[in-house]
Order: structure tokens, then sequence, then C-alpha cells
């Protein structure tokens, strides 16, 4: 019977023009709205790393002021000092740590007609490769020991590659960066994790740094970091040594630790370690140490904006007057066909028969008004990104999901099968005799 | 049927539609239901035809009682074993000959085939063989009421309820359409017809007057006919 009640509801559609386009219209609209929104949330809320997020914690110490939080009422701050994070990267007492930050360097082509440009960079100990899974076209990272050696090694990306090499294998050989020779160990392949987790500072969906090369480096060359640096008292003197020596939070430290007992492990030892430094007279605040996964970590960091949450609820409620609509527009069609139920409930269709015909046009009629819907989110998130550019975050954030989009077709179909409860179970209601002398 | 009564109630006003209304009708008649308009004649044939309930009495039909049916036995059994041909043809206007005698055969559950045997006997039964796939659109009146006799036969009823069948025709096309029922009663179907022209009742087997809800005792024919269960 399905496909007759689906010839049936084609043929319903076909014979009712005006009303069934309107209410593929007011479907149509009412998911286009809600599956723009729900595309960017689900681009900002989306899982950067999956297969891991599990085991990455970033760490947060909370070596703040003590007459004010970092954030009210009372969250620590989401870098570390230098002298913290150095510590914590010696200790070694996870299964891998990392501590890093961001930083601008220049890079001399070998070919001295070009010209040096500027790279987006990050300084980094050796587990950063392994501990985020980064993926390499050729060669790798560097060990530990060329982080203990202050070794000039850099991993470049696929595309610096190709300016750089005209994207051959160029592990081992030599780039200048601000002047200095750095071996090549790896060349990245292709990786953008959006949200870029492991440093949520600026921007939560900046690209990925173009060149990475040894923390030790970048502490002995004196590089600051081109990220945040927040402080709440003054370096106790001036220079470089003041500032590495300073309460300021600049660096981003991360580890690896796998179940809960690791976790509840590596907090009994950053409380112990937070202990004996107010031995030292630092952290003046309460014990209030955090290690968050990468899941905890986006939604500490707010990555999905609230005013997105909020646009997504204006768009649920855009979606919930769409369907209103369309309860009257159902009602008004199925009031039009009411001799059609007579005559078919004479002929001996039953209640259920009836509210099966109806249910399956219905749904056609959902399908049609998804489908539409989601050709209107496609106009809508083109729409947004010329607005706001072609940023690469722009261009993540306004790419239309298929799961988004399977879902707002879903919804459509749900939406418009609820919508037509009401006037379907009127139309079931129609008695046999109603109609038929007046046909 | 016996004692049967249909009361239809508004907030004001309550109208008694039938008053114990008596009838027997037996395999193979053919039965004609006259009277003036408001009489009580179409709603006599929807309780016939299942296609309401009664107030009140007792219906029995093929030997069972069908007085208290749900909607979904009184839906079968008005599929299975009543035929209903309307004044006004009643086909449906986007369907094509074959999907209008379908529609009744659909809702019994017959395959494909069973289904496309059935239509193709009904419909060069009623005549219409070369025009299966016209829209009634493209119909004559005469044509149509013929198509909507073909619906009504393709499940092979136990009855057939016509209302004014040749209400809406010219006289040729009244006259055609009554030696087709009348072949269709000598086949052994039973035909119950409302008709307000008495040249056509007086072919049916008998004939009852129906007045104000009652069966008119003042037409002899009639009180004979209803007394002696016909």
């Amino acid at each position: 019977m399905l496909r007759y009640y689906l010839k049936l509801g084609l043929l319903s559609i076909r014979r009712t023009p005006i009303l069934s386009t309107l209410m593929v219209a007011a479907i149509g609209t009412g998911i286009g709205a809600c599956v723009t929104i729900m595309n960017i949330e689900w681009a900002m809320g989306a899982n950067p790393i999956p297969h891991r997020s599990e085991l990455l914690f970033a760490v947060q110490l909370d070596s703040w002021d003590p007459y004010e939080a970092w954030e009210e009422p009372n969250e620590p701050p989401p870098q570390v000092t230098y002298r913290d994070g150095t510590a914590l990267l010696a200790a070694e007492r996870a299964r891998r740590q990392v501590l890093s930050y961001k930083t601008w360097r220049v890079l001399q082509p070998a070919d001295e007609a070009q010209r040096p440009f500027q790279v987006i960079s990050r300084s980094a100990s050796a587990d950063f490769f392994p501990m985020f899974d980064v993926p390499f076209l050729y060669g790798g990272g560097w060990d530990q020991s060329a982080d203990r050696n202050e070794e000039r090694v850099v991993v470049i990306d696929r595309e610096t590659n190709e300016t750089l090499f005209g994207g051959e294998n160029s592990v081992n050989r030599t780039v200048i960066m601000n002047g200095r020779p750095y071996r090549i160990t790896g060349v990245l392949d292709d990786w953008q994790p959006m949200p870029k987790f492991y440093d949520l500072n600026n921007r939560s969906f900046d690209e990925a740094e173009q060149v990475f090369f040894p923390f030790s480096v970048s502490i002995a060359d004196e590089l600051s970091s081109s990220g945040n640096t927040n402080c709440w008292k003054m370096p106790d003197g001036t220079g470089w040594e003041a500032f590495r020596n300073s309460e300021c939070v600049w660096m981003q430290f991360w580890v690896e630790l796998h179940g809960a007992g690791e976790r509840q492990e590596y907090l009994a030892f950053l409380d112990a370690y937070v202990e004996e430094q107010k031995q030292l007279g630092r952290f003046p605040r309460p014990l209030n140490n955090r290690l968050s996964n990468v899941g905890e970590w986006l939604e500490w960091n707010g990555v999905v904006a609230d005013d997105v949450r909020v646009l997504l609820g204006l768009a649920v409620l855009f979606l919930v007057v769409c369907l209103l609509n369309t309860i009257g527009l159902i009602l008004a069609k199925v009031l039009r066909r009411r001799g059609d139920i007579s005559l078919r409930r004479a002929l001996g269709a039953s209640r259920l028969a009836i509210f099966s015909q109806y249910i399956v046009e219905t749904a056609v009629i959902g399908l049609a008004g998804g489908l539409l819907g989601i050709g209107l989110s496609w106009f809508g998130l083109q729409g947004i990104r010329a607005l706001l550019g072609g940023a690469p975050m722009t261009n993540y954030l306004t790419e239309i999901d298929w799961t988004v989009s399977g879902f707002g077709i879903a919804l459509a179909v749900v939406s418009a099968l609820a919508a037509s409860l009401y006037p379907i179970w009127r139309a079931c209601g129609i008695q046999p005799a109603a109609q038929l002398k007046s046909l | 049927m016996q004692n049967i009564s249909k009361i239809y109630r508004t907030e004001s006003v309550e109208t008694h539609a039938l008053r114990e209304f008596s009838l027997t009708v037996d395999e193979g008649d053919f039965i004609s239901v006259t009277g003036p308009s408001g009489s009580g004649k179409t709603t006599f044939l929807n309780l016939a035809g299942l296609l309401e309930e009664s107030s009140g009495g007792a219906y029995e039909l093929d030997g069972r009682d069908v007085s208290s049916l749900h909607d979904r036995e009184r839906s079968r059994l008005r599929n299975e074993k009543i035929g209903f041909i309307f004044q006004s043809f009643n086909l449906i206007p986007e369907l094509d000959i074959f999907d209008n005698v379908d529609v009744p055969l659909r809702y019994r559950g017959f395959g494909r085939a069973e289904r496309k045997a059935r239509i193709d006997k009904v419909i060069d039964i009623v005549g219409l063989g070369s025009r299966r796939h016209h829209l009634p659109s493209q119909l004559s009146g005469g044509q149509q009421q013929r198509v909507a006799i073909a619906r009504a036969l393709a499940g092979e009823p136990r009855m057939l309820l016509a209302d004014e069948p040749t209400g809406n025709l010219d006289s040729e096309m009244a006259e055609s359409v009554m030696q087709l029922l009348e072949a269709i009663n000598a086949d052994g179907t039973t035909i119950v017809m409302v008709t307000h022209e008495p040249n056509l009742a007086a072919r049916a087997h008998r004939n009852i007057s129906v007045r104000d809800g009652r069966i008119d005792n003042g037409a002899p024919e009639a009180a004979l006919s209803v007394a002696t269960g016909g």
C-alpha cells in the first residue's frame, strides 16, 4: 500500500499545487534557517581530534592574582608561566607532555631571487607531533635529544614546502629562518584541526602554524610569544631573564593520560607541585588546578559562541512558527478533500487507511521542504561567507555539513508529520456519509 | 433491519430521520425505495450501507449482527459486501477509469493480478473496455455512472445500494443504466435503489415508500412487502 499512498500523495500535491507549494515553502524556510545556524554550531563544536580527544588534557594552574580570579567566579588562567611549564615538562609525569607557544618567523628561500617571507610558527617540545597525531608527508618530527641540545631543526607544512622546494622531499635540506640555518626533519601533510584546540588564544579557528621548531631553541633565541601574554603583576626587573621568571602566562601545556586513574594521579602531582611552589612564596590563591580533555577544553573556552546558541534558539522558534502555518495549510488541504475522504471511507477505507494515506503525503511534502531547506541553507551559508570575507575560519564555519543536512531533512519530515497530526486526526473523523450527497 | 431509528441531534434540535424502521431484504431481490424529499430514504440507505450508525434497533447483514461493530470491521464489511452507486457518480477526478475502479480493491488487499482481472472484467461488463485510461472528465454522465457501477461491482458485493442512480442523467442514459442494473440483478446481485421516478421504481421486484422516517403503511404494496419480509 505504501506505493499506492505515495502515488495518491503525488496526485494530491499536483491537484492542490498552491497549497502544497506553500507548505513546502513554509517547512523549507524554517528548516533552511535552522540548518544554516546548526551548520555553524556543528562546525564550532566539532571534535578536532576524535580518536584522541579523551586522552589529551590541557593543564591549568591557578597562579593568578590573589585578589581577583582570572575569570569570576574562580577560573584559573588558560596558559602557564615559563617557570611552571618547563618544570612540568621536565618532571615527565605524564605519558607524553608538550609545552608550546606561537611566534612569528621570517623564512629566507634558498633561491636568492625570492624575497623572504613571514611565517606563523610554533615553538614546541618534541612530543607535539605524536601527541596530536600530526600527519607527515615526508620525514617526521624531532626527538627529545634535539630539544635538550637546542638543535636547529624544523618541520614545515606542505604549502611552505611547495613554496620553498616545489613540493619535493626536502627532508635534511636546510632552510634559513631569521638568518639562522635549520635542518628540515619533516614536511607535514594537510593538517588543520578545527577548532585549533591546542591553542585557543586569539581565534579558535585560526589555521595551524606553517613552521614548527624546538621549544629550547626559541627560548635560547629569546623569542617572545605572538599569541596572548597576560601578567597579574609586573616582572621583577627587565629583560628576557626577568620575563621568564615572571608570573606572566603565555604558554600552552598539554599532557597525554590514559584513564581516570592517570588523570587523578596527575592532578595530585599538580597539587603537590603547587603546594611546593607555595612554600617559595608563589601561587597565592587556593589550590585550583584543572585538567580538561579536548571536549571539556572547547567548552571551557566557549568555542561555540553564546550568540550562535541564541541564534539557533531563534531559528528553532522560527521553525515552530513555520510549522504552525503548516498546520493551518494542511488543515485547509484536508478540509478541501473532505469529499475524497468520505468517498474512500464509503468504499472501504478504514480510519487507519486514511491516516496512512495522509501521513505518506505529508512525509513527501516534508521531504520536499527539507530539500528546499538544505538549498536555502546553502545560499544562507554562501551569503554569510560573502559577508565575512573568505578567511579560512569563515570558509570552515560556512562549509555545508552533510550530517547536519541529513539531520535537517529528517527534521523536516518529522516536523511535517508532527504538524499534520491534528489535521489528519480531523480527517480520520470525517464520516463516510458526510459528503457523498454534496459531491 | 428491525425497529431501526436514527436521530440527528444538534444543541437545540433533535431530528428523527428514521423511526421504528423494519425491513427484510432477501438475496437476489431488487427493491426500490421512494418517498418525498426529507422522508428518510437516504438515511435508510446510509444505515443499510454501514455509512452511519443507527440510534437504536437491530441490523443483521448476511446473517450477522452489525449494529455495534468497530470502525475497522464496518469498513471491511462495506468493502466486501456492499457496493455503492451515487447520484453524482462520485468518481475521483484525478484518477483514470481503471484507477477509480481499483479504489475498493486496494482496500481489500488484493494482489496486482487479481485486481487487474477484476477491473478488466467489470469494465467490459459496463461496456467501457476501450476507455479504461480516460479520466472521468472525458466521459459523458452516463458513462461516468457506468464507471461507478463497475467500481461497485468490482468487489463482487452481496448487495448494491443505489441512491438515485439516474437522477443526473437524461432519459436515454437513465434507461441504459437501468438496463445494466437489471442485468446485474438478473445475475444474482441484490439491489436496493432509492429513486424519485415512479416508472423506474415500478421496474423493481418490489417498492417501499418512506414517509416521515417510517415505511408508509398507506401504500398497500409496501405494507405487504414489509409484512411478509419480501
